[in-house]
C-alpha cells in the first residue's frame, strides 16, 4: 500500500489536515490498513519537501497546518494509479517451494501436503468473507478490500487442485529435475522480459 | 439433540465387479440446524452423489441416513417420498422454476402435493417468498423476472413450510461472483434462520461462506476446516503487510 498516493488521492478533493487525513485514510479502506498519525505527518513533510504538496501560509486551529495538492503532485497521483504494480518477477512463493521439497522427502504423501495447505487457505478465506458478511451493506471499500484477498487466495486453491489432479495424472518428476526447480525458485531468478 | 442430517458408514456403489465404482466409502458426516456446510472435491470426489444419498433421491450402498433423526431406510418408499417433500428442499443450478406456473405457484407445489389446500399453501408460501424479499412478485410468471428475482424464488420453494434441510448442487452455476454471492448470502441467512444447509460446490470462494467445509476425495472425507476464529483476528495490525 503506498501511503503518499493515498494521502495524495485524499487531496485531490481539496486540502485537509494531518488528522483528517488519518481519518479518512483508515475509514475508506474499511479500517484494514491501521495508520498512525505519525506515519502521516512524517510523509507529508516528505511530500511538501518533493514540492508534491504545501501547506497554506496561515496556521489554522491548534497551529495545525492544513494540506494541498500541488500540480505536481495531481501528476504524480494520476501516473502511479496507471501505473502497473509489480506483478513479475514472480515472488519466491514458499508454498510452490514446500511442494516441490515434499515430492523429493520419501514417505511423503504429497496430495496430503496439498490438502493442509488447502485447507488453511480456505479457513482464511472463511475469515475474510466472514468480514464482508458482517460489513455494511454499503461499505463497498471494505468489500473490494476482501474481494481482492479472496481472489487472490482462491488462486492459490485452484493452483493446489491443479496440483493435486497433475500430479496423481502424471508420475512425479525425479528428484534431480526437482532439484533444479527447487533451486531456481530459491535463488533470485532473471526473469525474461 | 438430533441432527438435521446424519450420514453413517455410508457407501454407494455404481455397477459391480470389475467395473464397479466406489462413489461414497463409508461417509460420515453431521449437519446441525443452523449450520451451512459446503462440500468441497475434484469432479469425480462423490460430492453430487452425496447430496442425492442425503436428499433421498438415491439408496446408499450400505450404511444409514437419518434426517431430523428418522433413518429413510426404516420406512416405506411411500412415507419416503412424504419425508423428503415435507423435510427437504433443493436449490438445483439452473433453479429449475416451472415456466407455466407464477413465482407463488412454484414455491407452494411441494405443499400442494402434500394435500395443503391451496389458501393454506398461499399463506405458508408467501411467507417464504417475504424473507426472501420476493413477495411482491408472486404473481408473476418466471420470464416475467429478473435473474436475482428467479434465485430467490428458487430458494423460497426450497424453504417453504417447515424444511429443515437445504440441499443446493452448485447453486450459483453460471452466475459471475457478485451474483454468486449473492445466493450464498441467501443460503447463509436461510440457514441462520434455523435450517441445516449442504452446498455442493468446486469453487473455493462459495465455500468460504459455509460455516464448515468438508473435503472429499475419491468418495472419502479426508478432511474439513475447524470452526474460524472470526474476522477480527485479521484485522490485528501484525497481520498486514
Amino acid at each position: 500500500m503506498s501511503v503518499p498516493h493515498a494521502l495524495l488521492a485524499l487531496l485531490s478533493e481539496g486540502p485537509k489536515y494531518g488528522l483528517r487525513l488519518q481519518n479518512e485514510f483508515e475509514s475508506r479502506t474499511g479500517e484494514v490498513w491501521p495508520l498512525n498519525v505519525g506515519q502521516v505527518y512524517t510523509t507529508l513533510q516528505r511530500l511538501d519537501r518533493d514540492g508534491l504538496v504545501e501547506t497554506d501560509d496561515e496556521e489554522g486551529e491548534r497551529s495545525q497546518k492544513r494540506y494541498r495538492i500541488t500540480s505536481a503532485g495531481g501528476r504524480e497521483l494520476a501516473d502511479w494509479l496507471r501505473t502497473p504494480p509489480g506483478l513479475v518477477p514472480p515472488p519466491r512463493d514458499e508454498l510452490v517451494i514446500k511442494v516441490l521439497v515434499a515430492l523429493q522427502v520419501p514417505g511423503t504423501d504429497v496430495h496430503e501436503i496439498l490438502q493442509v495447505h488447502r485447507r488453511h487457505v480456505i479457513e482464511t478465506m472463511q475469515r475474510y468473507t466472514q468480514v464482508k458478511a458482517a460489513a455494511a451493506e454499503d461499505d463497498v471499500a471494505l468489500a473490494l478490500v476482501a474481494d481482492a484477498e479472496l481472489f487472490r487466495l482462491e488462486a492459490i486453491v485452484r493452483w493446489l487442485d491443479a496440483a493435486d489432479v497433475r500430479l496423481k495424472q502424471q508420475p512425479p518428476p525425479t528428484p534431480a529435475a526437482v532439484a533444479d526447480l527447487t533451486l531456481e525458485a530459491i535463488d533470485p531468478m532473471e526473469v525474461p522480459q | 439433540m438430533t441432527s438435521a442430517l446424519e450420514l453413517r458408514q455410508v457407501s454407494k456403489n455404481y455397477g459391480s465387479g470389475p467395473t464397479e465404482v466406489r462413489a461414497l466409502r463409508d461417509v460420515d458426516l453431521s449437519v446441525e440446524r443452523g449450520e451451512l456446510v459446503a462440500i468441497m472435491g475434484p469432479s469425480g470426489s462423490g460430492k453430487s452423489t452425496l447430496l442425492t444419498i442425503a436428499g433421498s433421491l438415491e439408496q446408499a450402498t450400505s450404511g444409514q441416513v437419518l434426517v431430523n433423526g428418522v433413518d429413510l431406510a426404516s420406512v416405506s418408499r411411500q412415507d419416503q417420498a412424504k419425508m423428503r417433500r415435507r423435510s427437504i428442499g433443493y436449490v438445483f443450478q439452473d433453479f429449475n422454476l416451472l415456466p407455466g406456473l407464477t413465482a407463488i405457484e412454484n414455491v407452494t407445489m411441494p405443499l400442494e402435493l402434500d394435500g395443503i389446500r391451496t389458501k393454506a399453501a398461499r399463506a405458508t408460501g408467501l411467507e417464504a417468498m417475504e424473507q426472501l424479499d420476493v413477495a411482491d412478485r408472486a404473481d408473476r410468471y418466471p420470464d416475467e423476472l429478473s435473474g436475482g428475482e428467479r434465485q430467490r424464488t428458487a430458494i423460497a420453494r426450497a424453504i417453504v413450510g417447515k424444511r429443515g434441510l437445504l440441499l443446493a448442487d452448485e447453486p450459483t452455476g453460471a452466475l459471475d461472483s457478485v451474483n454468486g454471492e449473492a445466493v450464498m448470502r441467501l443460503l447463509r441467512a436461510a440457514t441462520k434462520r434455523g435450517v441445516a444447509g449442504v452446498v455442493v460446490t468446486h469453487e473455493a470462494q462459495l465455500a468460504s461462506w459455509a460455516d464448515r467445509v468438508v473435503f472429499l476425495r475419491d468418495g472419502q472425507v479426508v478432511d474439513q476446516t475447524v470452526a474460524p476464529p472470526g474476522p477480527e483476528s485479521l484485522l490485528a495490525a501484525g497481520d498486514r503487510r
